[in-house]
């Protein structure tokens, strides 16, 4: 059941699901803001604008229907966080969840760490289906018996029951972080996890909430020479010391949390050196990157600025080893997309199980997957208009010249307020759930 | 006729560019609609609204009368529009409130 070799272009991807309403009207609480798969892609995690997480579950394969593989249910769904006000500053605080990350499955519960702006909670998801029945001292609906009444003694039996999903706020980790919590990353030591925000990085214990260790800190003496914010951070997936972090100008930087216990200094900085005659107003802005991911193997990592994905050996600090343009065509539409914001839209990537893959969004409810060993790149569409069940997507184009070809879309006929921010890669299958503003698309690849 | 020689020559030029630089030909098309831009001292202007991105603005009605009552017939400045200024001065008046949040429903892909 591995993920076949080969990624965008080899497979034929091929509607599965949509969730989320339909109206024209979208609520701002309904936007859905990270997605993520757990470690064995039973469980799909949604957290939106409103504070809430929605967990869907895969159906069991069924022997009968061998042409679809299992649908995400709704498995449990809660309020993560509420909204917030700092008295002290006289600041709001968004209820927004701006990463959901799971923990590796220890026994029968699911863990996931769930964050907003300010705090980061541990929620336990865990299912009832039995329930004790044949009290002594009460009655089935929970009313004292009489004690005259008791004449003799039962042991209760378990009886089997509808099951029930729970979610319980098992940690809260609060009051570490002075400026917006960007990104969480579980250690692979499955005791730690970093919490990183615009200029500072935390360390915590997953059974402390009450302290926790500052790694990274760099937040100048006089905030008039602030230069560059932290953007996105990650562990490493086998090495427990080892994190990277990335920024506002473009560049990453490894930290070995054994060199030293702040880790203000990097061990290895990562950055593509710029043709100086081509730098602009935009330069900096379109090269900070929006999210860093470290590869399944740990040899590779990926980061996503506004028009490319990039790809790094770590063993190579000067350039990447690879570049995709997502979007090229923008580069001639920077004045409108700085005036209307979007220059500063922030998209994430993911690499598919095998790292073979990679895939980002884009505009228009576009996502690009990019092929690494076939170099092939394709352009597919989130819309209700292919939603038929099974239905195969249609590559799409983005046609940049003055003549159209049909089928192609002109750059200026492309929808800004679609945009794909966050997608996920099955860990195992191709399988992949795409955020488009408030609906979730599940795609899968077609099984000859 | 020197003269028409050398415009031609800057005109080709700056096609050049164009053509070598679609980047740079926005950069020119946004410095003309913002003239300021990029030009104030003291740090990255970019960052620092970054830092204070999402905080609201809170309404203190002391400030507010205080404020009302000194303009007395004028109206209170409203918040500029351009993106090079990070106001600290300004007055937030009830209509720059943000509209209170919805109260808190199910999410609509938990249908």
């Amino acid at each position: 059941m591995m993920a076949g070799v080969g990624g965008g272009n080899d497979f034929q991807w091929c509607f599965s699901q949509v969730k989320g309403a339909i109206d024209e009207d979208v609520a701002e609480a309904d936007i859905i803001s990270t997605v993520e798969f757990n470690y064995s892609g039973e469980l799909l995690a949604t957290g939106d604008k409103g504070g809430r997480v929605v967990i869907f579950q895969r159906e069991q394969e069924s022997k009968n229907r061998l042409l679809s593989r299992g649908e995400y249910n709704v498995y449990s769904t809660f309020q993560s966080h509420e909204p917030e006000f700092d008295y002290l500053k006289s600041l709001e605080i968004e209820e927004k969840i701006n990463k959901i990350r799971w923990l590796p499955q220890q026994n029968a519960a699911h863990f996931l760490l769930s964050a907003n702006d300010k705090t980061i909670k541990l929620w336990k998801i865990s299912e009832r289906d039995k329930r004790a029945e044949g009290y002594n001292l009460k009655d089935e609906d929970g009313r004292l018996r009489d004690q005259f009444r008791i004449t003799t003694l039962r042991v209760p039996v378990l009886m089997p029951m509808d099951l029930m999903v729970e979610a319980s706020p098992r940690r809260i980790f609060a009051n570490a972080h002075t400026y917006h919590i960007n990104s969480i990353s579980v250690n692979s030591d499955y005791e730690t996890y970093l919490s990183a925000d615009d200029l500072r990085i935390n360390l915590w214990h997953l059974e402390i909430t009450d302290r926790s260790f500052n790694i990274v800190d760099i937040k100048p003496a006089n905030m008039e020479e602030l230069t560059e914010v932290i953007t996105a951070a990650e562990c490493h997936p086998h090495q427990c010391n080892v994190f990277v972090y990335s920024s506002s100008k473009g560049t990453i930087r490894l930290c070995d949390m054994r060199a030293a216990a702040l880790c203000d200094r990097h061990s290895k900085f990562f950055e593509e050196p710029e043709d100086p005659s081509s730098r602009s107003f935009f330069s900096e802005i379109i090269s900070s990157i929006s999210d860093v991911k470290f590869s399944h193997s740990g040899r590779y990592m990926m980061t996503r600025d506004y028009l490319s994905v990039k790809v790094w050996d770590l063993n190579m600090e000067n350039r990447p080893v690879e570049t995709y343009q997502v979007h090229e065509y923008l580069r001639s539409k920077l004045c409108s997309l700085y005036e209307n914001d979007c220059i500063f839209d922030k998209f994430e990537c993911c690499w598919n199980g095998s790292d073979s893959a990679i895939m980002t969004g884009s505009y228009n409810n576009f996502f690009r997957m990019f092929d690494r060993n076939t170099r092939r790149d394709i352009t597919l569409e989130a819309s209700r208009e292919n939603s038929k069940p099974r239905a195969m997507l249609k590559p799409r184009k983005v046609c940049t010249g003055g003549k159209r070809k049909k089928d192609e879309i002109s750059v200026d006929s492309l929808d800004f307020n679609k945009k794909i921010l966050h997608t996920a890669w099955h860990p195992k299958e191709n399988v992949i759930a795409v955020a488009a503003t408030n609906n979730l698309y599940i795609f899968q690849d077609k099984i000859n | 006729m020197s003269g028409e020689v050398e415009a031609s020559t800057e005109e080709q030029q700056e096609m050049q560019d164009t053509v070598v630089s679609p980047e740079k030909a926005e950069e020119v098309k946004l410095k003309a609609r913002y003239p300021h831009l990029g030009t104030r001292p003291g740090g990255s202007d970019l960052l620092r609204k970054r830092l204070q991105k999402g905080q609201q603005k809170y309404f203190d009605s002391g400030d507010y009368n205080m404020a009302k009552a000194k303009m007395k017939n004028k109206q209170l400045p409203t918040a500029a529009a351009e993106k090079t200024e990070i106001t600290g001065d300004h007055i937030p008046t009830p209509q720059d409130l943000p509209q209170r949040k919805q109260s808190l429903v199910a999410s609509k892909l938990a249908v």
